[in-house]
């Protein structure tokens, strides 16, 4: 029996009688971190890092959750678990799992740059490895994120120049912050849409320090948004939300912004090539990091990322599962996709 | 090419109209007269040819990228356009250049001469001094494929901006047949009484289709009717003995339809007509797919034509003896338009559009409903008093087609779609039922809303069977209503039919999949309709 299988609930390990990241109620999920794909209602216990409960918590309301460090390993009847930092958002992990000598990493989601913000990514070394391949594409690949920070403080500037507010479309949680976190106060009021301000609030109250921001709320005048940037999840983009700002100019960070057909579907005046998973590059780095023999390949480009491991020697397998990242982008109606970060 | 690259990024990063027109005039403002003249050119839909076969684009820019030729058709296919799936692919250059707009278009004009050894060279050298954006634009001009997101019409407001021209004399300008290789920019757009072209069309009129009741129109009497055909738009001009036919995309495409050229002689000097390129055979039209073997054709050889024979059905007369007449009313030019018909023998070229005599709406609702007995697709109406204008308004012609064909279909297969929609599934595959068996019998991707393109492309990636390459096979469970405008019979497909503008026109939740129509219904609709 291998120690971990796909089944309808999700990625499920029988020796320990626990899921990691099922998308279906179980008594035991061990949770990679807290975007709504991954993190779910209705398990009966959660098991996460420290630094990803009060998310997962502020999401899911009271729950059983009990957290681990990074590292730090948990026996399982006998099997053994530990979360190792996957540099996707804060508190995000990969989850290693041990038995007889046997070890197979569940990725998650992750991203190979260091941000800043998310505990670096940590190769972790393995026999069998979970990966996404949300962006398993040669054409996807990511520029150094200082270069992209600067281009989009050079927008931000330029705007202000020109009486516009900027409006930056990034996923509330991870995203978002990632982005303050690379904002340069100097230029001038950095302005919050409630759903990320309510992250912000929660990242801050756990230790986690963020630039100044502050909350769009009822009764701002024109003179508040002068020369301003505006942070905002997806949805609000779209919405009448947005008319308070006008003249704006409207940018959108994501890796799907590679893409001239995505940004132009999405109308937005840019498009920031920003993402928090790992790119053509990262994903081949990763994998090779880890020594592993065999791969299974989640969510993405499955098929055509698991036939590009088999011709690199692996033993490669496709599996469907319910991780969503890769329709994130276009996904305007599902409020719980929010947070997904593409 | 850099201050073309810059133009080029500013047009795509941006929605509105006035932004790009700005961007465009101070380019022009800019750029030396050689890059100018181009860059009118590329957007007048004068883009330099093809000039490298894409199998050879394909397979040079794997190589170059150093990634397997499957993994790059696979990121082709994701990507929907292969001139950026080849800059997005290939590594960071690792020189740079400064060579005009010009030098590359030369360049890869330039390309055709050579040696295929000694062009795939010649492209590696250009693609190794080039940036992403700069890549790009190289590769959509090799391409031949360019579009900046800019109309012709944008391109002419731009360029009045920055000679203080008026648009329309600019439009008229830039219309006919020159090439950059013939002419210079100040000789095109500058020169004040430009050489009268006889060739020059007309700006075409365009009608929206009709949405409310016909009875909010008034009384029909004020409108002339006429049947709409499913051809070619065209206008054909005699002056100074010589014949030019104009497709509506401001093609000149005279040299396609040899039959058509006695009409130099057969008609006044000073005409200009309005009408309908159709292939006609035994007093009836023929399927319009007869038309497209002609103008996908180089050679327009004797077998050709007696294929798909050819008439113009014509609408109206825009010049009459040199003079141009578009202001008059409808109903002046229709009559002038009977006269010279009456008067000039066209041998059966030229057939009078038929004005439909009906006194109330009802009934031309039941001849409208009859239009595919005819080989129509519905009516026209034009307003007795409408001017000829120029593009697509409403109020004063409308087209009344008639309802589509539908039909209940299964989907079988889906896969995703291109560019905008590249990580949607929007393609899809739809089957009848033959006995126990469903049979395919035509793709369609569009008629959806984006909401339901999304719930259906979350569907689809939970109930996948098996994939094809790009292709999925998926659960039989949905039936979808396709809407399309006719019918033919087909060997190439297994259905043995072949629909025309086939789009899913409702989402069926109500219908059980077994409920979907059979492989006989759609016969007897080939029976009934076949065009």
């Amino acid at each position: 029996m291998p120690l971990l299988e796909f089944t309808d609930r999700g990625i499920y390990c029988s020796r320990a009688d626990v899921y990691i990241d099922p998308w279906k109620p179980v008594d035991r999920a061990l949770i990679t971190h807290g975007h709504a794909d991954h993190a779910r209602w209705g398990h009966k216990k959660y098991l996460c890092t420290r630094l990803a409960k009060p998310v997962i918590r502020y999401r899911l309301g009271p729950s059983s959750i009990e957290t681990v460090e990074y590292g730090e390993e948990r026996l399982i009847n006998g099997v053994r678990f530990s979360f190792h930092p996957a540099g996707h958002i804060i508190g995000s992990a990969q989850i290693r799992v041990e038995f007889k000598g046997e070890i197979w990493v569940a990725s998650g989601d992750y991203k190979i740059e260091d941000d800043g913000l998310a505990t670096a990514f940590e190769p972790v070394k393995c026999h069998t490895f979970i990966t996404e391949s949300t962006f398993g594409l040669p054409v996807y690949e990511w520029k150094p994120q200082e270069e992209v920070m600067t281009s989009i403080n050079d927008w931000w500037r330029a705007n202000k120049e020109a009486g516009k507010v900027s409006v930056l479309s990034s996923y509330a949680l991870g995203k978002a912050q990632r982005v303050m976190h690379g904002l340069d106060p100097a230029i001038g009021p950095v302005l919050t849409h409630g759903a990320v301000e309510n992250t912000n609030a929660i990242l801050r109250k756990q230790g986690i320090v963020l630039p100044e921001t502050k909350r769009v709320v009822q009764g701002m005048k024109k003179k508040d948004f002068e020369g301003a940037m505006v942070i905002a999840p997806p949805s609000a983009t779209r919405s009448s939300w947005m008319k308070k700002f006008r003249p704006f100019s409207l940018g959108i960070a994501s890796g799907w912004m590679t893409l001239r057909g995505a940004r132009r579907r999405r109308n937005a005046d840019r498009g920031f090539i920003l993402s928090d998973h790992a790119d053509w590059g990262g994903l081949n780095e990763a994998i090779r990091a880890t020594e592993c023999e065999r791969v299974f390949v989640t969510h993405g480009y499955t098929d055509i990322f698991r036939r590009w491991l088999i011709e690199q020697g692996y033993e490669a397998f496709a599996e469907s599962t319910e991780f969503e990242g890769e329709i994130a982008e276009d996904d305007d109606n599902k409020d719980e996709n929010e947070d997904y970060q593409a | 090419m850099r201050q073309f690259a810059h133009l080029f990024t500013q047009l795509d990063q941006t929605t509105k109209t006035n932004t790009k027109v700005s961007a465009l005039a101070s380019y022009f403002a800019e750029a030396s007269d050689e890059d100018k003249l181009w860059t009118v050119a590329i957007l007048s839909h004068r883009r330099p040819k093809r000039s490298v076969n894409t199998t050879y684009l394909r397979e040079w820019g794997a190589e170059f990228a150093a990634v397997p030729l499957w993994l790059f058709e696979e990121s082709y296919h994701v990507v929907g356009d292969l001139a950026e799936t080849i800059a997005l692919v290939l590594p960071e250059p690792e020189d740079s250049s400064n060579h005009s707009l010009t030098y590359w278009i030369q360049y890869i004009r330039g390309l055709k001469e050579r040696e295929e050894e000694d062009r795939r060279e010649a492209v590696f050298a250009a693609w190794g001094q080039l940036d992403k954006i700069e890549r790009f634009i190289f590769n959509k001009l090799i391409t031949g494929g360019f579009r900046m997101g800019v109309s012709q019409k944008l391109m002419v407001r731009a360029l009045s901006q920055y000679t203080g021209i008026e648009e329309n004399k600019l439009a008229h300008r830039l219309m006919g047949n020159w090439t950059p290789d013939d002419t210079t920019f100040e000789d095109l757009v500058l020169r004040k009484d430009p050489t009268e072209d006889i060739s020059r069309p007309y700006p075409f009129y365009l009608a929206y289709p009709l949405e409310d009741e016909p009875e909010t129109l008034g009384s029909p009497e004020d409108w002339l009717i006429e049947r709409k055909w499913d051809g070619i738009r065209g206008q054909l001009i005699v002056r100074e003995g010589e014949l030019f036919v104009w497709s509506r995309g401001e093609e000149l495409v005279t040299d396609k339809f040899p039959e058509y050229h006695p009409l130099a002689e057969m008609l006044p000097d000073g005409t200009v007509l309005d009408g309908e390129i159709m292939p006609y055979k035994d007093n009836e039209p023929l399927p319009f797919n007869k038309l497209q073997t002609r103008i996908g054709r180089k050679n327009v050889t004797k077998k050709v034509r007696e294929n798909a024979p050819v008439v113009v059905i014509v609408y109206d007369l825009l010049e009459w003896q040199g003079e141009d007449i578009r202001e008059r009313p409808m109903r002046e030019r229709r009559a002038l338009l009977e006269q010279l018909m009456a008067d000039c023998d066209t041998d059966g070229i030229l057939l009078l559009s038929e004005s439909i005599d009906a006194t109330d709406w009802q009934n031309l609702r039941d001849i409208r409903e009859r239009s595919r007995e005819h080989k129509s697709e519905g009516l026209m109406l034009k307003h007795q008093n409408s001017a000829y204008k120029s593009g697509r308004k409403r109020g004063e012609w409308w087209k009344w087609k008639v309802d589509p064909l539908v039909i209940d279909a299964v989907m079988i297969y889906a896969q995703r779609g291109h560019g905008r929609r590249a990580n949607m599934f929007t393609d899809f595959t739809f089957a009848v039922w033959d006995g126990e068996d469903l049979v395919p019998f035509t793709k369609a991707y569009s008629g959806l809303t984006d909401k339901e393109f999304r719930q259906i492309t979350a569907w689809v990636r939970k109930n996948t069977l098996e994939r094809f390459g790009p292709v999925r096979s998926v659960k039989r469970e949905h039936v979808f209503e396709i809407a399309f405008e006719g019918i033919q019979r087909s060997n190439r497909h297994k259905s043995g039919v072949a629909l025309r503008f086939p789009r899913m026109s409702r989402w069926r939740h109500d219908k059980p999949k077994e409920e979907a129509n059979t492989l006989e219904d759609l016969h007897q609709m080939l029976e009934q309709y076949e065009s």
